[in-house]
């Protein structure tokens, strides 16, 4: 399967399995989605459980979040993570913080809301932007960025039950191109875990979504100049592994963090400071960040301003060689 | 074609003599074109609200205003931190409170505390919520008059203005599936009435046909800002047309009026999953807030004139002359309810604040392993300082005398630092 058709099975399971699931957003009815990770679902599962909204992202969430404290486990989907600012208030102020307010009275705990995020699409300004560190300094949801199928669909299934408003940021560059082993039967992958995909000696490369595959990649370069990298998929930006990342870290002693938003701000920034702060004595040298650059997404100059594979290859020997 | 034609009449039933208009007056019309009043027969000869309800409906209303008159005065003691009163909106938000069923959703705004006394929310409950003691449902956690009541259907409040309307859209759609012949009824101010949820709202509950009524008061007022420089046409009622649903306005002051154009805009809502928004014109007597001081953007004047709409008064004149409520029963009501308040306000007072356990819960459905990290490291920071802290060290079981022992601690190293200033001239930090 690919990632889309994982996502779309996915989705599929969880309907078929609670018939309180129910999907919306722009486009996701009869046409299935502008990426098609909805397709089919409306005719297997009716109008009333899988349809379209007006264009409205604040309208979705907000209808979303009261659909999911009257009980039901909305699925609602941000047709590109670039336009989920408008739903910011309803999910930062509403979502984030519906149960703690009510001291438990009411929650929106059913809420999954799926957005593709991510660029190396051409997608220019407003459809490769990565939005998770503005929802990681919101305490009360939970974020998820799966790296290929099976991970999507296992961890799409586990947002869809959580108990806990998710954001499932899916690496749209990866829809097609990611090709993978998926089983058929239903299984869940956990929240809050990273996943260690590669152990090694020399160095820490810690990343999440679509970077991974870039991540992989330079490590790959770096093994050809007999550096033995550990490689980490976060997998959930909220809340964090925080004890794998750092046992890594403690055992490598070097940390080079990768993602494709801004450096400022950044989610590595986070982390950077947390293992600084918990593996201060075995740090071999400074953390690493390589990151997009502080400016709007571009669209010709993508290549220059994204983390490829070269600007980590280059960070990881800058580690080692400190 | 312009709107300037299109001006919607008030609904009214109620003059403020206690007299009914006739039935045939043209603004007694409403303009919900089903299951309006206009085919009734002279509802003189009927009561409009049966007995029982009537007096529940002004008792409530009697209550509610006692309720913002002492705690108003609370706040300025200094015993409170923040107040809102529903002074002069009572016969709003209680008259369509009554007419739900009492399983259906109410999401307000936060000027509706009458709806959540009608449901029988108690005067206990009331003021644990705004002394945020540890018996507060919230824990704590929101301003006062933030309640909410899972068990009355009362979502809980939040500040963010308009924010419940699509909210309510959405818990209308999930009703709409359970198939339980339920609806919300959302309400909000014409301010709130101006955010962009407001619009998606309307939009989303006509284009997927949900059973919700958006009420909205219209009260003159913004804080500061007057209805003219919040919108330029007829006010809020009009707005629905353009997302084809129905709507009445209604004279806010007459609990009559609230209450018939409630129960019908119910009956459309469940029997036809059609939403309906109906705009209640009143007037916000009492300042926006504690926070507020309404002499600097209007007359005293204008709120006289207002002061003579009074609705509970009004409804007492109704209920006069039908004979169901007399001179000595107000008096010994108020008397009643005033004592209530203040005996229910002192025991709010004295009852401990919540646990500290509660700083990390219901963030998530359990704490992640980080925030219990961050309570145990305020705990060891309260062990060294719990005279710092009363509220978490009292939590954590510290006596009184352990608090003043660390007190003194803490001021005698304050009183060493003080003496020790001249010797290096306060230059060194």
């Amino acid at each position: 399967m690919n990632m889309l058709q994982a996502i779309n099975n996915a989705l599929d399971i969880a309907m078929a399995a609670n018939p309180r699931v129910v999907l919306f957003g722009e486009d996701v009815g009869v046409f299935g989605g502008v990426f098609r990770a909805t397709s089919h679902l409306q005719d297997k599962y009716g109008r009333e459980r899988c349809f379209n909204t007006p264009l409205t992202e604040q309208g979705i969430i907000g209808f979303a979040n009261g659909l999911a404290a009257q009980g039901s486990t909305p699925v609602a989907e941000i047709q590109f993570a670039d336009y989920i600012f408008p739903a910011f208030d309803q999910i930062v102020n509403e979502a984030a913080k519906f149960r703690y307010r009510s001291g438990d009275l009411f929650d929106v705990g059913g809420l999954t809301i799926r957005t593709p995020y991510g660029g190396g699409i051409a997608g220019g300004l407003y459809h490769s932007q990565s939005p998770e560190a503005y929802f990681a300094h919101t305490p009360g949801l939970k974020i998820v960025m799966p790296r290929n199928p099976h991970q999507a669909k296992g961890l799409l299934l586990a947002a869809i039950r959580d108990p806990n408003p998710v954001l499932f940021m899916e690496p749209k560059r990866l829809y097609r191109a990611s090709v993978g082993e998926v089983p058929e039967a239903d299984y869940e992958l956990p929240l809050g875990v990273a996943d260690v995909i590669r152990e090694g000696r020399d160095i820490t490369l810690l990343g999440w979504g679509a970077q991974m595959e870039v991540i992989e990649k330079a490590a790959a370069l770096a093994e050809q100049d007999g550096i033995d990298c550990e490689i980490i998929d976060l997998r959930s930006i909220l809340p964090w592994d925080i004890e794998t990342v750092c046992n890594s870290v403690l055992k490598t002693g070097r940390l080079v963090v990768s993602h494709e938003a801004p450096l400022t701000g950044g989610f590595a920034s986070e982390i950077a400071a947390t293992v600084q702060e918990r593996c201060f004595l075995y740090l071999e040298a400074p953390i690493r960040r390589v990151t997009g650059l502080d400016t709007p997404f571009p669209l010709v100059l993508e290549k220059e301003h994204l983390p490829d594979e070269l600007k980590i290859y280059e960070a990881i020997k800058q580690s080692l060689n400190y | 074609m312009t709107g300037d034609e299109l001006c919607i009449p008030i609904f009214k039933r109620l003059r403020q003599d206690g007299t009914l208009y006739p039935d045939d007056t043209p603004q007694g019309q409403g303009n919900v074109s089903q299951g309006d009043k206009s085919q009734d027969a002279s509802p003189i000869q009927r009561d409009p609200i049966e007995r029982d309800t009537a007096l529940k409906i002004y008792r409530t209303m009697l209550f509610t205003r006692v309720l913002d008159e002492r705690m108003l005065a609370a706040q300025r003691q200094g015993r409170l931190s923040f107040y809102m009163q529903c002074t002069g909106e009572e016969a709003t938000v209680i008259g369509s409170a009554a007419a739900l069923q009492d399983d259906d959703m109410i999401m307000a705004q936060y000027r509706e505390q009458g709806a959540l006394a009608w449901r029988g929310f108690s005067c206990d409950e009331f003021m644990n919520q705004m002394f945020g003691n540890e018996r507060d449902y919230g824990k704590g956690r929101q301003m006062p008059i933030h309640y909410g009541s899972r068990d009355l259907h009362y979502m809980t409040i939040s500040s963010p203005l308009a924010t419940q309307i699509p909210q309510a859209t959405g818990y209308a759609y999930g009703q709409k599936l359970a198939g339980k012949g339920q609806c919300t009824i959302t309400i909000f101010g014409e301010g709130a009435a101006s955010e962009g949820d407001f619009h998606a709202a309307l939009n989303m509950a006509s284009v997927h046909r949900v059973p919700c009524i958006f009420l909205c008061r219209n009260n003159g007022y913004a804080i500061s800002t007057p209805s003219c420089e919040q919108f330029a046409a007829d006010g809020i009622a009009p707005r629905a047309f353009g997302y084809h649903m129905q709507s009445i306005r209604v004279d806010g002051n007459d609990v009559i009026a609230v209450y018939e154009a409630t129960l019908a805009a119910r009956k459309i809502a469940v029997e036809t999953n059609q939403p309906i928004l109906i705009e209640a014109m009143t007037y916000r007597l009492a300042a926006h807030s504690s926070s507020d001081d309404p002499s600097g953007y209007r007359s005293k004047k204008e709120e006289a004139i207002w002061r003579d709409k009074d609705p509970i008064l009004r409804m007492r004149n109704w209920l006069e002359a039908q004979g169901w409520w007399s001179e000595e029963e107000e008096k010994a009501t108020g008397d009643q309810l005033r004592r209530e308040v203040l005996e229910s306000m002192k025991r709010a007072e004295k009852l401990a604040p919540p646990a500290l356990d509660t700083l990390i819960s219901d963030v998530y459905d359990t704490p992640t392993p980080l925030l219990t990290q961050q309570l145990e490291d305020v705990k060891q920071h309260i062990r060294k300082y719990p005279h710092a802290y009363p509220k978490g060290a009292a939590s954590m079981g510290f006596t009184a005398q352990e608090l003043e022992v660390s007190r003194k601690a803490y001021q005698a190293r304050q009183q060493r630092m003080q003496s020790h200033q001249p010797v290096d001239g306060g230059q060194t930090s």
